[in-house]
């Protein structure tokens, strides 16, 4: 036995890992990806050297089809040495994934007109959402926040699913669905001068939202929701530092409203209401 | 082939391995994984009295060559545990399990290990002395052989299940805690627990867990704890349940060789989850190659 146990675990091989902004890297992986099931899960990357692997959200991925392998899109930031150890691996190098971990969107709920908030890094599992989306007919708009104009990454990929138009996907209104993007940057050089929230009375419609991001933007997202579309329901994705990323550890645990639970399982994505209550 | 079945007293175990507590919750995440009932047993996460969130977040930590925790022995509490996890657990798991119980108070030790003892299906309770005595200025129970030998005393006072003490490194002197334990009545000893360790931020300027410090462990700390099992095994008669930074085969062999005669595997299991299969997997044709029959053989082997 090699220790590659269940499906859970993984061996994926790296095909591309190129950056995409300032200390922002995109890494496409090919391997069995079918315990991915729905946007806003993440999976645990083992680096060599490094005890404790790495949690990153999963921004896209194809499904195994056909005797073909399904590729992972994961896009990370180098915030310290394991991811940039990672951000220096090579084509073909070969790596151990826990995949299809945590509890991601839920896609139902979106009503006709959801709103996906992305700040920073939190951005790329957004794409993967409102790609499932517009897949599904539903037009969405989308805000992300970056601090300056170089740090901004995935923009023109947002705006490019207008163009993702598949036979019979009519959506709602019997129409193609239409992606909005909106842009803030703290620096102000690109977009909206500010903050996600900034842009927020910019949306004339939302029945859910979604968001990624920083912890003091979620609970700022949280609060500008509340006064700008009362009663209107969402679901944040949190993070957390986590030992093993599958539940057994309880390293991850947060308080909500419902008792505790673990970020890596009962998550990382929460109902609003459940989270930041105080 | 070799037969690498060990006994830990009367009771026989098909194999060495035991995931070690707060690795393996109570079993029912890794049996979506793999089918558990090939491990030797397991110990379940650190059961006290009361409920516990344990520490504030974040309190997970990477080392070099391991990991440091501030978990805080997060749990339901006995009476959930007992009226939830433990049915659960049979149901998933069909050999005896071990039961780990921490207290702050001796009279914590009592209440758990009393209802712990009506229970079925515990092989072993397995004692966590590393815990702060809360009517004695939060010193660790396990840091002095008069409290370590007090626990020892007050448990097997109320349970008739076999009592391992597991104790902590962060002492003096771990001989004088397990000669004490076993002058007391405990059964067995297991050891080590974690180092206490810190790790600090140096971009954020302070330490990474919001406890400050916490236990290390992983595969670095794994020739202190070959060190003071192979000490307590010359200076006690009881068995002995040997971990810390067990990652191999070879370490298992490493480690029943000082004076094991089982060993828990604990950090690993986080960042390899197939780790205990795949030790299991290899431990019997280590042995052929090392000329070892029975794996109880060497039991001690490298004393002279």
């Amino acid at each position: 036995m090699n220790g590659v146990i269940n499906d859970m675990e993984q061996i994926f091989t790296l095909t591309k890992n190129t950056p995409i902004a300032k200390d922002v890297y995109r890494a496409v992986l090919r391997g069995d990806t079918s315990r991915i099931t729905v946007p806003g899960q993440f999976v645990n990357v083992k680096l060599d050297g490094f005890f404790l692997r790495r949690p990153i959200s999963v921004c896209d991925w194809t499904i195994p089809f056909m005797g073909d392998e399904g590729e992972l899109t994961l896009i990370y930031k180098v915030v310290g040495k394991g991811t940039d150890a990672m951000s220096r691996l090579k084509e073909g190098a070969e790596l151990s994934v826990l995949t299809g971990l945590g509890h991601g969107f839920d896609v139902s709920a979106s009503g006709k007109r959801p709103l996906l908030v992305g700040g920073g890094v939190g951005t790329p599992p957004m794409y993967g959402l409102a790609k499932k989306l517009v897949r599904a007919g539903i037009s969405v708009d989308v805000i992300l926040g970056f601090n300056t104009a170089e740090d901004v990454f995935l923009a023109d990929e947002f705006e490019a699913l207008n163009d993702l138009y598949e036979f019979g996907c009519e959506g709602f209104e019997g129409k193609k669905p239409e992606v909005r993007v909106y842009l803030a940057t703290v620096s102000g050089e690109t977009g909206t001068k500010g903050f996600v929230t900034d842009c927020v009375p910019k949306i004339g419609e939302c029945t859910h939202y979604y968001a990624c991001g920083p912890i003091p933007m979620l609970k700022a997202l949280k609060a500008k929701m509340a006064e700008t579309f009362p009663g209107t329901e969402g679901e944040l994705s949190l993070e957390e530092r986590m030992g093993c990323g599958f539940g057994a550890c309880v390293g991850c645990s947060v308080e909500t409203a419902s008792g505790f639970k673990k970020v890596c399982t009962d998550g990382p994505v929460f109902p609003a209401a459940e989270v930041f209550c105080e | 082939m070799a037969d690498i079945r060990t006994r830990l007293g009367d009771w026989t175990l098909d194999n060495p391995i035991i995931p070690a507590s707060g690795t393996f919750g109570f079993g029912q995440e890794f049996a979506k994984l793999y089918d558990i009932n090939i491990l030797g047993s397991f110990s379940f996460k650190g059961t006290t009295k009361e409920p516990r969130f344990g520490n504030p977040t974040p309190r997970i930590a990477e080392c070099t060559a391991g990991m440091i925790n501030s978990v805080g022995l997060a749990n339901p509490g006995i009476d959930k545990v007992i009226a939830g996890e433990l049915p659960k657990l049979r149901g998933i798991f069909k050999k005896p399990v071990i039961a780990n119980i921490s207290g702050f108070s001796i009279d914590e030790y009592k209440y758990c290990c009393e209802r712990i003892d009506k229970e079925d299906g515990i092989g072993i309770i397995e004692v966590n002395i590393s815990c702060p005595n809360v009517h004695a200025g939060g010193m660790a129970f396990g840091t002095s052989p008069e409290a370590a030998a007090e626990v020892t005393r007050a448990v097997k006072s109320v349970t008739t299940k076999p009592v391992y003490m597991k104790l902590s490194p962060n002492v003096t002197s771990i001989v004088d805690i397990a000669k004490s334990c076993e002058a007391a009545g405990a059964d067995g000893i297991a050891l080590i627990n974690t180092l206490l360790g810190m790790k600090i931020d140096i971009k954020r300027r302070k330490p990474v867990v919001a406890n400050k410090m916490g236990g290390f462990s992983g595969p670095a700390i794994f020739p202190v704890a070959v060190r003071m099992v192979y000490q307590v095994y010359e200076a006690v008669k009881i068995p002995i349940i040997g971990m810390g930074g067990v990652a191999s085969a070879e370490d298992v062999i490493e480690m029943m060789m000082a004076g094991a005669s089982a060993v828990e595997i604990g950090a690993m299991n986080l960042t390899e989850p197939g780790i205990c299969p795949k030790i299991i997997g290899e431990l019997p044709g280590l042995c052929d190659s090392l000329g070892i029959e029975n794996i109880t053989d060497i039991i001690g082997a490298a004393h002279c």
